[in-house]
């Protein structure tokens, strides 16, 4: 019985990272990640509400009539995304200010309404606790490498706008400013992609 | 009105919604493989963009605003959009069923495009007014239109070339996206509002 809420957890981190295998939630993805810092922010505010969301779902998937669950689901999670959004603006109004719109948008991310339709709506409780843990840290894990990329070539610093900021490099590093750009997300994420599909193929070939 | 004209060139060209801002990412990817299913989408979500903008901002300024229950804005601007876009659908299946016919299967998807519920929260966010709103909102779909009519025809060419293996897919599709955005990237500065 343990093994299988691990299985549920480690599921989402990898055989079915939302970012490099079911290439969800994109949008945010590709908007937040020019730091570090909002890159994390990001991913841990989709852990909070896809956690939250998910328990709540599986406890009312009795109640929830079939033919309105969609809007159901998107209620319960817009509260949570509400309640994450006040929590933001009054305890890291800094990070709240990177990620802009994209706080709200979280109700759009396509991962927490797709695991509530997949998973939540038909599983109980704690496995999709789970779920939600295990897709959210997914997600996250995503992000931090593809803000890990693009903030220490595109910026030439680590966890810039923190109290652990370090420059990375010396005074005559030039940093590779397209990474920071829009076209540098698209352009770091598909090579990403690519490599994960390179690593995919050799573990499941040995 | 030169405040208009500038808000439709912004947000078509200079703050592409998909290249520059990356709302609407998932469809743009998702349904991009073919020119004719992107000419559909476009058609709905320009449809479904500029009738929930519309609505939202009446909404905002007269239920949400005087009542003071403004922390209800994202619940409130979800249901709308999820609600608008089963209106149009079944208004359009009575109303015109050779448009349907096209648009249909697009726009059940188009709820949780994010380039959606983006307009509505940034008209109020940028603080437009009515006509402001609706031309926003007309312009940052005609811009994801556009991205996607682009992004369509690369992909029907790229079907035909050879593409190393790890790379094919949605990898090769985000590169040419990256491509194209920096072809965009010499709009900016163009305009400012």
């Amino acid at each position: 019985m343990k093994n299988s809420y691990l299985a549920d957890i480690t599921r989402g981190i990898f055989k079915e990272n939302p970012t490099f295998r079911l290439v969800l939630g994109m949008c945010p993805t590709l908007a937040v990640t020019v730091l570090v810092k909002n890159g994390l922010g990001m991913g841990l505010a989709v852990v909070a509400v896809l956690t939250c969301s998910n328990i709540v779902i599986s406890s009312l998937r009795r109640f929830i009539p079939e033919q309105v669950r969609i809007p159901c689901y998107i209620v319960i999670i817009a509260t949570f995304v509400s309640i994450v959004e006040m929590v933001l603006q009054a305890f890291v109004p800094s990070l709240y200010a990177a990620l802009g719109v994209f706080v709200p948008l979280i109700v759009v991310n396509c991962i927490i309404l797709g695991r509530a339709e997949a998973f939540a709506g038909k599983q109980p409780v704690l496995r999709s606790l789970c779920d939600g843990i295990g897709s959210g840290l997914g997600f996250t894990l995503g992000l931090l490498l593809l803000s890990l990329v693009r903030e220490v070539f595109g910026n030439g610093t680590l966890l810039a706008e923190t109290n652990y900021a370090v420059q990375l490099f010396g005074p005559n590093f030039e940093p590779m400013r397209l990474l920071a750009q829009p076209a540098g997300a698209f352009l770091v994420l598909g090579l990403l992609l690519a490599l994960t599909n390179i690593v995919f193929k050799r573990l499941q070939i040995e | 009105m030169e405040k208009l004209i500038t808000i439709l060139f912004i947000y078509i060209l200079v703050d592409n919604f998909v290249l520059q801002r990356f709302f609407g990412i998932c469809p743009f990817l998702g349904v991009s493989r073919k020119m004719e299913t992107a000419m559909g989408m476009g058609m709905a979500v320009v449809f479904v963009i500029t009738i929930s903008t519309l609505v939202t901002w009446l909404i905002h300024y007269y239920v949400l605003v005087p009542l003071g229950i403004e922390f209800l804005q994202l619940v409130t601007f979800i249901l709308v959009i999820a609600g608008m876009v089963q209106l149009v659908e079944t208004f359009l299946r009575k109303a015109s069923p050779t448009l349907y016919q096209g648009l249909g299967i697009y726009l059940p998807l188009i709820t949780t495009n994010c380039a959606v519920l983006a307009v509505a929260l940034l008209a109020v966010r940028q603080e437009f007014t009515l006509l402001e709103s609706v031309v926003f909102g007309i312009a940052a779909s005609l811009g994801f239109w556009m991205a996607l009519v682009i992004m369509s025809g690369i992909r029907e060419r790229l079907e035909l070339s050879k593409v190393p293996a790890p790379l094919q897919g949605t990898a090769i599709t985000l590169i040419t996206a990256s491509i194209l955005s920096l072809a965009f990237m010499g709009f900016r500065g163009m305009m400012t509002l």
